[in-house]
């Protein structure tokens, strides 16, 4: 801690002198010596079986880390000790220890998981379990099934309303968004969306959920209160055909003033505005791009890009996409330290 | 006393509003079809009884699974018709047990019959199981659907992958049966329509006999190459066998090492028991659990066609034939079906638009449309006879 502070001490000063170049290389020498300036993204790559561990201020790979069959949705236990991974073609939720890269154990997560949300304390994971039509209630610290609630055909997007209270789970093929009482594990609302819909957010008031049709190729905005969509974004690119539109992520700012959703192979992520709903602007990213998550202090977004093998990184102030980094195949998705 | 009334028309309304909370709306659908014993060259391949009507009884299950939270029912009656039967008897005894919805897995003329018959009582049919083309153009109906993709275009996507490999001087085998002759009319067509050219044509005549026999494989092998022998320069071998007599006996008999497509080799289909693209393996896994076998492209016909009237029926609340007719035809539809994009309905001839896979019934190898096949409405739409080509006039 001490030497990160005089290190930034020196950086500020050598920062208002003439030698930029020189200084650059010092801050990052001062970036590898004091690592908690850094954030680390841990990416799930679906083909080769692993998680690419990159660092957001060196923007490379720095580590990969060997998991189960078919990684896909990633998430971090609150306390960034944890790595959780769903390895859908094994069955179960591993745990990967962050500091070792080794993976401490498995969740009992039901068949085939591909989604998961944390509850707000940490101490639950919702999961979407694909192939029997559930969502299975875990007890990360104990590993046990506390129960089951049933859903519609094909589970996917989970998210969950900030309070904990509220678990909203998409379903494929059924073509809703189930709203769940956690308290009660039980369905209290369902709210018809466009075609297979895959993922779900809310904003961080609560005030609106937002649920992305990948079929569809719409994002429905639902009033979580009134229980009904308010708004239906569409998107359309020039010289691209609409079928080629296919909403997945969804990441909305903290102050709910911009939402930024991927495209899949449209290969862009949209930019939207929280307020208007309308659309401000595509970003051209890597290829099939899934999800996406913000660093900490939401000054970058990194997207996954499926079919190209990296993660783009957007300036979220100058909406730019400024750097491409090397992962491992097919990445699906990700999530980012908050320490 | 009037307490008493009150309290009376308390109840009562109670009662009422309870019932109707409680009666859902019933969607009953008919699956009419024809025993079609259809011998496959390969073991593997012989289709099950329940072949196509296992697809809709899944999709059924899938809909009812909606169905819990929009207080919607989905019947399926199961009419299978004995060889001489009447299909427009049938469709009339389908329409008496309170069906609107009809899936048909017939031939062309039994097809045309039972769609004719049904529109007195406005009922709308699905074609899950008929390739010809001429239902999707001069012999169209308004109360006729399609899932079942039409020869021209199975044709249309295998082509267009076998342009895409260069392979473009094709010799065409094709059966001496009446269907054969359609198929092989459609790779015609679509060889023009793509580039390729047909260097040679041969007929392979049926002249009948078994198709497993103890010893048979003895004479393929000596048969196979003096009939594929002396053709000119060619890339690959397209066969037209749909009535399944010799193609599955070409592949690695030929006289000149060429790849097989068509009827054998690589197959244009519209689903593979293989594919698990785009989450088709969720898809496969919960036909195979229910049906303890392989789900087939009649399968994936019949189950899109039941989810189309899932899809319509539980964005309309209604089981009205003409308001469900409306929406499948509509810009609304955007129908998931595990083939990476939206599927929608042409509106001029009422056929489903789709990828076409092909397969070597392994793996899929490929699918059309290819990338570079442009459109100025839909890539989906240089497969099959598009809008400025139709004859259909929909009546």
């Amino acid at each position: 801690m001490q030497t990160a502070m005089i290190g930034l001490k020196l950086f500020a000063e050598l920062a208002k002198s003439k030698q930029r170049v020189r200084v650059l290389t010092f801050g990052i020498v001062i970036g590898l010596v004091c690592p908690a300036s850094a954030f680390t993204a841990y990416v799930s790559n679906e083909k080769s079986n692993t998680i690419s561990v990159v660092d957001t201020d060196k923007m490379e790979t720095v580590r990969t880390i060997k998991v189960g069959q078919r990684p896909r949705g990633i998430e971090l236990t609150k306390d960034d000790k944890h790595c959780l991974v769903a390895v859908g073609d094994d069955d179960t939720i591993q745990v990967v220890d962050t500091k070792t890269g080794e993976v401490t154990a498995n969740l009992p997560s039901g068949p085939d998981p591909e989604l998961f949300t944390l509850s707000p304390n940490g101490a639950l994971l919702y999961v979407a379990n694909e192939n029997n039509n559930t969502v299975t209630v875990i007890d990360i610290e104990r590993r046990v099934v506390l129960g089951e609630v049933q859903v519609g055909v094909e589970p996917e997007g989970m998210g969950i309303s900030p309070d904990g209270k509220i678990l909203v789970n998409t379903s494929e093929t059924t073509n809703m968004a189930h709203f769940i009482d956690t308290d009660a594990r039980k369905i209290i609302a369902n709210v018809l969306v466009d075609s297979r819909p895959r993922f779900a957010a809310f904003k961080s008031d609560a005030s609106e959920l937002w649920v992305s049709s990948e079929v569809g190729g719409t994002v429905s905005v639902i009033d979580p209160i009134k229980r009904e969509v308010t708004k239906k974004i569409g998107f359309a690119i020039p010289g691209l055909r609409s079928e080629a539109i296919q909403p997945v992520g969804i990441s909305i700012k903290k102050d709910g003033k911009t939402g930024f959703v991927a495209l899949g192979p449209a290969n862009r992520v949209a930019v939207i505005d929280g307020t208007t709903h309308e659309v401000k602007k595509y970003l051209l990213v890597g290829q099939r791009v899934w999800h996406m998550s913000f660093t900490p202090d939401e000054k970058y977004l990194l997207t996954t890009n499926g079919l190209s093998n990296d993660v783009s990184v957007i300036d979220v102030a100058s909406l730019k996409v400024i750097k491409s980094i090397q992962v491992g195949e097919l990445p699906w998705g990700i999530t980012i330290t908050k320490h | 006393m009037s307490r008493f009334v009150v309290l009376v028309l308390a109840i009562l309304f109670e009662l009422t509003a309870a019932a109707q909370a409680e009666d859902p709306l019933e969607i009953k659908i008919g699956y009419l079809r024809r025993p079609q014993q259809q011998e496959t060259i390969s073991l593997v391949q012989m289709p099950s009884p329940d072949n196509g009507l296992a697809g809709a009884q899944m999709a059924v299950t899938d809909n009812n699974t909606t169905g819990r939270f929009l207080n919607q029912r989905y019947l399926l009656i199961d009419a299978h018709l004995k060889t001489g039967d009447d299909p427009a008897a049938a469709v009339h005894q389908l329409a008496n047990q309170g069906a609107s919805l009809i899936l048909a897995d017939l031939p062309a003329d039994d097809l045309l019959n039972a769609a004719d018959a049904g529109k007195a009582d406005r009922i709308l049919f699905f074609n899950v199981g008929a390739t010809d083309d001429r239902l999707r153009q001069k012999d169209c109906r308004d109360n006729l659907i399609h899932t079942a993709p039409s020869r021209a275009m199975l044709a249309d996507g295998l082509a267009q992958y076998l342009v895409w490999k260069k392979w473009v001087r094709w010799f065409l085998v094709v059966g001496s049966h009446e269907r054969d002759r359609l198929f092989a009319a459609a790779l015609t067509r679509a060889a023009n329509r793509f580039g390729a050219k047909i260097v040679q044509e041969r007929v392979f005549k049926d002249t009948g006999g078994a198709r497993h026999t103890d010893s048979g494989v003895v004479q393929i092998q000596q048969q196979v190459p003096v009939f594929t022998q002396g053709v000119p320069t060619y890339d690959v071998l397209v066969v037209a066998d749909e009535s399944e007599v010799f193609a599955n006996n070409l592949p690695y008999r030929t006289w000149d090492p060429r790849p097989v497509a068509g009827s054998a080799g690589l197959v244009p289909t519209s689903w593979d028991a293989s594919n698990n693209l785009w989450g088709g393996i969720q898809m496969q896994n919960r036909f195979t659990e229910q049906y303890k076998r392989l789900m087939t492209a009649l399968d994936m016909q019949a189950w899109t066609a039941v989810r189309m009237i899932g899809e319509a029926a539980s964005r309309q609340n209604s089981a009205d034939p003409s308001v469900l007719l409306d929406f499948l035809k509509g810009p609304r539809l955007a129908l998931g079906a595990f083939k990476g994009q939206k599927l929608t309905l042409r509106d001029w001839d009422l056929q489903l638009r789709q990828p076409i896979l092909l397969t070597d019934s392994r793996t899929i190898v490929s699918i059309s449309p290819q990338s570079g096949f442009l459109h100025q409405f839909s890539e989906l739409d240089t497969l099959g006879y598009d809008r400025p080509e139709t004859q259909c006039k929909l009546q």
